[in-house]
């Protein structure tokens, strides 16, 4: 009875864990004791949520065996109930079990893992804009340089962020926006040591070094104000240098584009399937890395 | 005293040296005298870098940066008053804990206490390079600290670049323009050297100086756990030789190997780091798997469950160990195909460990378990451990570690495995044996509070790590968002706790060496069957004179 109990209880709570972890967190920011990835704004970020639900379930599943099993021993085998060892060694048909078993357990999750790495990794062709960011100590450049528009995103300092009613250390002086529903192809380097340009809710995650070039690609579906910070220590202030990305209707960010002196070579959305020439021209907000980025790394 | 210090030097005279002889301990060649040197410095070093890491949950408890500033209680003692003095609390706790706390406990300590004591040596194969091997690490150690104080990063000092010593924040004149960075490369020369010589050492020693009739396949699971460790030590070490080395020349003789202005790759470093990064990690659990099952075995007076597969896993994981190392650089922008490559390879090694698992398990089912506190400590390290792992085998896939890397989900995956597993199975080791290297019992009560102290503790800090990680904190920032407040309070709660359990553990080691109960040869009973029990406690200063002969049915 006390014990079904227990059980019955413990069930619940991990119901209520995994149902309220993911009813109550914000959008593209962390929440207060939140206990779940943030909410995914891309159809890549679903995937990783719905596979991590996924392996958490069995990895639960695996911990409650073993401590299941730990529990048994403890209360079954110990001195007082079981005063004379047992002798044996060897048991074929479990030894058996407990490797053939974790083989299919992770056949299976390679058989979710592989696609997804395929199609997180894959650009798609018809990418539709190109956003080049530079790493910088300590601060983001964001280049279009299809459209010849290029902003500097510092950290917006504390006051500013209160006063403002903007997350400190999330906030930056210069938001950047993206277009929603658009495959944007991003290109990332660095123009001193490593940082790591990361946006949580759009499943992306993409070093940023120095001499090389390597891409990533989102297409953010839901409009909204996305925060990420940088992910790879990189000195002083790696603490200090976040990223804000506004998620905008098209027409507010041609509009955008347009007050920033910028415009695409077409009215229509420039394809923009091959990467940008490099050494492109860049306007003064960009400063060029210290080495020119070798060609695409894949 | 000189009545003693002449029997010192004399080494056929079985006759224990004063303990406050200077020449006993830093002439000694005794494999069990430099095992004590060995776990007293790494008692030393981890309460240094346990200090550290106090800092860092001091810092992390509340938004804003209140500890790592001017004028803060620490920067007035320490000098630790910048965001820099931060990252050099990151880097030089994770880099004193692994190659100055638990590689010197687990191989140098416990190791060279019981290896030769299991397999029925006399002594080391090179006991001369034994005592080499010990006191190089202490000039490394002093190197390390001294890197803390002298100039990093402009006036700041201590380097700050993370224990991975990535390149080009390392070799970067901008970044670590000052002398720490070479003091702490040459430290960590000295430190690879003196592992090397140990791992020679255990290597000549397992393959030459086994007991008649101790066979390969009748060695004590500890001792094969170590044979597997010293060869990942010995394969892997002199790449980072290899890396650290060309990080010396690239900062300080014009050289460019990881410099893509002259053709280097910083991407490159990344591979030959974690080349040696991941078998180190193994080298770090090892020993802590073939301490814990003897352990099993001994407090459930049950022989080892599947002898032969416990010891071929621990062979898979070492050779599977070789071969995974860029899962820990998924994010660098590697080709598609080896990104999948990483994946498969990782999870094979989840296999071999649930091998290792259910064998303990198995050891238990139908034994008679009585819960001594080592036996608690293994329990621990078991149920932790599979945590641990478990979380491994979600960041295995790229996947979602584009969404976890270098966020606290994998500070918290691998403290469950270091910071819960290594250091619970030494402790597991040291309360162990403790008896029979010293010759006295300690007080069991203290040893059950400092184990619950230290398993509540740890899972307070380390569990709410994983919500961080997954809410996307990354690792290695002086302040956060003030969203990620909640966790961390939480996570600096559980180090107080964790503390003082440490705390108890010091009471404990000086309540046995006041009271000093004797510990008999064998103080676990029936099921301690391994040869170091056949001794007195502590065990005389020479042992197995006459060598023993092992029967077919009295090994392991």
């Amino acid at each position: 009875m006390k014990r079904g109990a227990l059980i019955a209880s413990i069930a619940a709570g991990v119901m209520s864990f995994a149902g309220a972890a993911h009813a109550t967190l914000l959008p593209g920011q962390p929440t207060p004791r939140g206990m779940h990835l943030q909410p995914a704004a891309t159809e890549i970020m679903r995937e990783i949520t719905s596979f991590h639900d996924l392996l958490l379930w069995i990895i639960i599943a695996i911990t409650i065996f073993v401590a299941a099993l730990l529990v048994w021993v403890m209360v079954r085998y110990n001195r007082h109930a079981n005063p004379t060892p047992k002798k044996f060694t060897h048991n074929m048909l479990v030894e058996v079990i407990w490797t053939v078993v974790p083989v299919l357990i992770l056949v299976m999750i390679a058989w979710r893992s592989f696609p997804l790495i395929y199609e997180q990794e894959r650009i798609p062709a018809e990418a539709e804009l190109t956003l080049k960011v530079t790493g910088n100590s300590w601060f983001w450049n964001f280049e279009y340089p299809d459209a010849g528009v290029s902003i500097a995103a510092n950290l917006l300092p504390e006051e500013d962020a209160r006063a403002e009613q903007r997350p400190y250390l999330l906030a930056t002086t210069e938001p950047l926006l993206v277009p929603v529903d658009t495959t944007v192809r991003v290109l990332v380097t660095s123009n001193d040591v490593i940082h790591a340009f990361a946006l949580p809710a759009f499943g992306v995650k993409e070093d940023a070094i120095q001499g090389r070039v390597n891409e990533t690609w989102f297409r953010a579906d839901t409009p909204g104000v996305y925060y990420g910070q940088c992910s790879e220590l990189c000195g002083v202030n790696h603490a200090y240098m976040p990223i804000e990305i506004h998620v905008v209707t098209r027409a507010e960010f041609d509009a955008w584009i347009a007050a920033n002196g910028g415009a695409f070579a077409s009215a229509e959305p420039a394809p923009a399937t091959v990467p940008p020439a490099e050494g492109a021209a860049t306007s003064p907000a960009t400063e060029q890395p210290a080495a020119a980025p070798s060609s695409p790394t894949r | 005293m000189t009545h003693e210090a002449a029997h010192a030097a004399d080494h056929h005279e079985d006759h224990r040296p004063s303990l406050y002889d200077w020449k006993r301990w830093v002439y000694s060649t005794n494999h069990k005298d430099i095992g004590t040197m060995y776990l007293v410095f790494a008692i030393i070093a981890g309460l240094i870098g346990g200090a550290l890491s106090g800092f860092i949950r001091w810092e992390l408890a509340e938004p804003g940066v209140q500890v790592f500033t001017e004028g803060s209680l620490l920067a007035n003692m320490l000098g630790m008053d910048s965001n820099h003095s931060y990252n050099v609390a990151v880097t030089m706790h994770g880099l004193i804990m692994i190659f100055f706390m638990v590689m010197p406990a687990m191989i140098g300590g416990f190791g060279n206490w019981f290896v030769p004591l299991m397999i029925g040596a006399p002594d080391m194969a090179f006991p001369r390079m034994n005592n080499i091997s010990f006191w190089l690490l202490p000039a490394s150690f002093t190197l390390a600290v001294l890197s803390m104080v002298v100039p990093g990063n402009g006036d700041w000092q201590g380097f700050g670049g993370g224990w991975t010593l990535y390149a080009p924040l390392s070799t970067s004149m901008a970044h670590h323009g000052g002398p720490s960075m070479d003091l702490l490369i040459l430290s960590l020369h000295i430190a690879g050297a003196s592992s090397i010589l140990g791992a020679v050492n255990f290597i000549t020693t397992i393959f030459n100086m086994r007991a008649p009739g101790m066979t390969l396949h009748r060695m004590p699971l500890f001792v094969w756990s170590i044979l597997v460790t010293v060869w990942l030590l010995v394969l892997s070490l002199p790449v980072l030789a290899g890396a650290l080395t060309m990080l010396l020349t690239d900062r300080n003789f014009g050289t460019q190997f990881f410099e893509p202005a002259g053709g280097g790759d910083p991407v490159m470093y990344q591979h030959l780091f974690w080349f040696f990064g991941h078998p180190e990690v193994y080298i770090l659990i090892l020993p802590a798997f073939g301490m814990v099952s003897q352990i099993v075995s001994t407090f459930s007076r049950k022989p080892v469950f599947g002898y032969l597969g416990m010891a071929y896993a621990m062979v898979s994981i070492g050779v599977i160990g070789f071969v995974v190392w860029a899962h820990h650089m998924y994010t660098v922008g590697m080709g598609l195909d080896l990104e999948a490559y990483f994946i498969a390879a990782t999870m094979v090694i989840a296999v071999p460990t649930g091998i290792k698992i259910f064998s303990w398990i198995a050891t238990m089912w139908g034994g008679s378990i009585d819960f001594k506190v080592p036996m608690l400590w293994a329990i621990g390290f078991i149920f932790l451990f599979t945590v641990g792992g478990v979380t491994g085998v979600v960041l295995a896939n790229s996947g979602i570690d584009t969404a976890l890397h270098d966020t606290y989900y994998v500070v918290a995956h691998f403290h469950y495995v270091l910071s819960l597993g290594a250091v619970f199975g030494i402790f597991a080791g040291f309360y162990y044996w403790i008896p029979k290297m010293s010759g006295y019992r300690y007080n069991g009560f203290l040893g059950g509070l400092h184990f619950w102290m230290m398993f509540v503790g740890v899972n307070v800090i380390f569990f709410p790590q994983h919500f961080l990680g997954l809410q996307g904190m990354p690792r290695r920032i002086v302040d956060y968002p003030e969203a990620f407040e909640y966790w961390n309070h939480i996570s600096s709660v559980g180090y107080l706790i964790t503390v003082a359990g440490v705390v108890v553990f010091l009471i404990m080691l000086a309540e046995m060496f006041i009271v000093r109960r004797k510990a008999g040869a064998n103080p676990w009973g029936e099921g301690a069957t391994t040869l170091e029990w056949t001794l007195s406690s502590p065990p005389p200063f020479h042992q197995f004179n006459e060598l023993p002969v092992i029967k077919p049915d009295t090994h392991h």
